[in-house]
């Protein structure tokens, strides 16, 4: 399946929802929407993975970039990911010790906004 | 033994090709379906691992899989590019994964080699037997 990209606020959060597959030929139009919303002014950023169904190196990659960038400028960056595949991925790349990773988007949410943000 | 090969061009388009075909042949192999999901992510780290390597070369030469099941499941992904690209990878210890010093492309292969390593039991990375390149060998079981 071909890469889905859709943007939503949420209060003070701005939300993007993934779905389709994220690989080494669809990951540079992932880095462009999140260099956009982060240029564009967001700075408590969800990620939603929920209807991703397939995540490489390459996405990975890309994601870790949003963090940094977004920790630069004094943001929040998580991820939202319930799909044990996907889970077991972040586990063998030891990322799940550096994103902050939640069941739904109300969990990160109120994660973040309790000061838990990354 | 049946043997599948597929050569194609290093163009990232052409990784998701290359690991429908991969997964086809592993089911019709008799690989379990609970295990398809890691053939597939396998396949894919290994075809982007050889295309990044071509494009950082320029090489115009395809990438070569090629699959076969005599009593396994295995699958070879060649490369063509220098042989010290393709030594020294190495999985990132997780203190280093978030590192600002770190650049992206040192992450992604970082994290591709430990989606590798993590995900084929039977894993191989070996200079190939004749020219110059690349071989990266996974075996899966088949059968229950």
């Amino acid at each position: 399946m071909e890469l889905s990209l859709a943007t939503r606020a949420v209060g003070e959060h701005t939300v993007l929802e993934v779905g389709g597959e994220v690989d080494v030929y669809t990951a540079p139009r992932l880095r462009e929407r999140l260099l956009e919303l982060i240029d564009g002014g967001a700075r408590r950023v969800v990620v939603d993975l929920g209807r991703v169904d397939f995540l490489d190196s390459t996405g990975l990659g890309v994601l870790v970039g949003a963090l940094k960038r977004l920790r630069a400028a004094g943001g929040s960056f998580a991820l939202v990911c319930d799909k044990e595949p996907l889970l077991k991925i972040f586990r063998i790349t030891a990322l799940d010790q550096v994103f902050p990773l939640h069941p739904t988007v109300d969990a990160a949410i109120a994660a973040d906004s309790t000061g838990a943000g990354a | 033994m049946a043997t599948v090969r597929l050569s194609f061009s290093p163009a990232p388009v052409h990784v998701r090709t290359a690991r429908l075909v991969g997964v086809a042949v592993a089911r019709r192999a008799g690989v379990r379906e609970d295990l398809l999901d890691e053939v597939r992510l396998a396949i894919g780290e290994a075809c982007t691992r050889a295309v990044a390597l071509h494009r950082q070369y320029g090489l115009r030469e395809p990438v070569l899989m090629e699959m076969s099941d005599s009593g396994q499941y295995a699958v070879r992904v060649v490369d063509r590019a220098p042989i010290e690209a393709g030594i020294g990878l190495a999985a990132l210890p997780p203190d280093e994964l978030a590192d600002e010093s770190l650049t992206d492309e040192a992450l992604t292969t970082g994290v591709g080699f430990a989606l590798l390593a993590g995900f084929v039991e039977d894993l191989q990375v070996r200079p190939v037997d004749e020219g110059i390149g690349t071989e990266v060998r996974m075996v899966w079981p088949v059968g229950r």
